[in-house]
């Protein structure tokens, strides 16, 4: 009876649990996860071997560095066109509306990994664009700016219509209107879901592998096949790429929980 | 203020909710609307704020006929102060940060001056105590008291109150009411639409009884409360009065 408690959390939802209950509670889960890795790799026939692995820990680096960095462009390029596409969807110029519409469901129910490939085979070479990672920033960032879209767009209309009548009210013109009542109300809305959007971002630039652009993943391939150690070669992505999404994970998760006290 | 309101016409779909409304008042400080739910008061109040464009039908205020054109709307708008039932105010501002935002980005005042204004009035008010309070932070009649303050911050021409106490419990409409009177009190001008029966007949030195559109009654307080010459407006008061 007494036992089962420090497994159980306060009555009313949204209540603070106290910090050891907190700890303790987090750490048997972090536990069993770890276990059960532990366990699994325990039964490997061949256990896992480093060295040939680290020989090449610069490669590692360098495809890490230039993942950020393509990440770090993609995610400040892909909001402005998912800023611009939102705001085309909403455009009294029906042409851009309807061409955002096109785009916007183009790009969101079709593989990243084929439209990498129509971009990269196909509409670059036509219009003379031959720098792959210029391509691959490119297509990377319709893909996610395609789904900022969305989330910017789903923002402006959570601000309601009394907020647009007090704005016209009070003599804002359509511009004002965006400006200083909706884009402020909106962001914050859309904020916590465009840092997941984020996280997605930094996984989805490792499918730029397949055009041998050499970020984090393709760097990856390339030591597996120098060394034919699959799961050595790979082990490191995952953490590598855990190191950088985890951050921005939890600040959205606390975007949202700041947001939830704010109204 | 000298207000003309000529066969003023609105249709929402099939629907006719101004059916060509026609007053015209020589002198008029406070005009009150009021009326059944659904008669139209909100409508043509709206109108004359230039938020709604009329079919057909011209209104004319001391004198100048207000174009119903985007362009000459926004500068309509900015010389009229307008209250609505609730959520005036923008959500992610201060109470002040919303008296001084359209003061700075609409009327070009620099903002250690708009500042100034907001917190003469805030004080006036009695909310200096709330400027820096988000308006989810203040209770419903402090965030009518904040919106009224935005409203005469710009010193319109003409206020407009469109039902600024129904979503107000008793002791919240009074504190609201109390900072109409006052304005009154100080000579500015407005039209009020209100289902405060007593407060109506308190301030409003003309009052029009609006019912399916048209106006079916207008006069002084006391021709309209005291000798009604219209059945549909007999039966209004009958109704609201009963209690």
């Amino acid at each position: 009876m007494n036992l089962s408690k420090i497994f159980i959390g306060p009555e009313r939802e949204g209540a603070v649990i106290p910090w050891p209950l907190r700890t303790f509670n987090f750490a048997v889960a972090f536990s069993l996860v770890a276990f059960v890795f532990y366990f699994s790799f325990r039964q490997l026939a061949s256990p896992l071997g480093w060295e040939p692995i680290a020989n090449y820990h610069t490669m590692y680096l360098q495809g890490w560095l230039t993942t950020i960095w393509i990440s770090v462009v993609s995610l400040g390029l892909s909001t402005i066109i998912g800023l611009f596409f939102a705001l085309a969807r909403r455009s009294r110029l029906l042409l851009l509306r309807y061409f955002s519409v096109i785009y916007i469901e183009l790009v969101r129910g079709t593989p990243l990994l084929v439209q990498i490939l129509i971009f990269f085979y196909v509409i670059a070479p036509a219009f003379q664009v031959e720098n792959r990672y210029l391509v691959g920033i490119l297509v990377l960032c319709f893909f996610e700016g395609a789904y900022i879209a969305e989330i910017i767009r789903a923002g402006i209309e959570t601000v309601g219509k009394s907020q647009i009548e007090s704005a016209r009210a009070v003599g804002f013109t359509r511009t004002q209107t965006y400006r200083y009542v909706i884009f402020p109300q909106a962001l914050r809305q859309s904020l916590p879901p465009m840092a997941g959007q984020f996280v997605s971002l930094i996984k989805d630039s490792s499918l730029l592998s397949i055009i041998a652009i050499n970020e984090f993943t393709q760097n990856a391939k390339q030591v597996n096949s120098y060394t034919f150690s699959t799961l050595e070669s790979y082990i490191p992505l995952a953490v590598g790429y855990l190191i950088l999404t985890l951050p921005i994970s939890l600040w959205s998760r606390w975007l949202e929980r700041r947001m939830k006290y704010e109204t | 203020m000298k207000l003309k309101l000529q066969q003023i016409t609105k249709r929402f779909g099939d629907h006719v909710v101004l059916d060509k409304v026609s007053l015209t008042l020589e002198m008029v400080k406070t005009l009150v609307l009021i009326g059944p739910s659904g008669g139209g008061k909100s409508t043509l109040l709206r109108v004359i704020a230039g938020l709604e464009y009329p079919e057909a039908g011209d209104v004319e205020i001391d004198g100048e006929k207000v174009a119903f054109n985007e362009d000459a709307l926004l500068k309509h708008r900015r010389t009229i102060g307008v209250v609505f039932q609730a959520l005036n105010l923008f959500p992610h501002l201060t109470a002040l940060q919303n008296i001084t935002l359209p003061l700075e980005k609409v009327h070009g005042v620099p903002s250690a001056e708009a500042r100034d204004t907001a917190q003469q009035i805030l004080k006036r008010l009695q909310l200096d105590k709330h400027s820096h309070k988000k308006p989810a932070e203040l209770s419903g009649g402090q965030r009518q008291r904040v919106a009224i303050a935005r409203a005469i911050s710009i010193k319109p021409r003409l206020l407009l109150f469109d039902e600024p106490t129904s979503a107000l419990d008793p002791e919240m409409t009074a504190e609201v009411l109390n900072v109409i009177e006052e304005l009154r009190e100080d000579g500015l001008d407005f039209i009020l639409v209100t289902h405060e029966m007593g407060f109506a007949r308190l301030v409003a030195d003309h009052v029009a009884v609006i019912a399916d559109g048209r106006i079916v009654e207008a006069g002084t307080v006391e021709q309209v409360f005291e000798k009604p010459a219209s059945p549909q407006c007999r039966d209004f008061l009958a109704r609201v009065l009963k209690y």
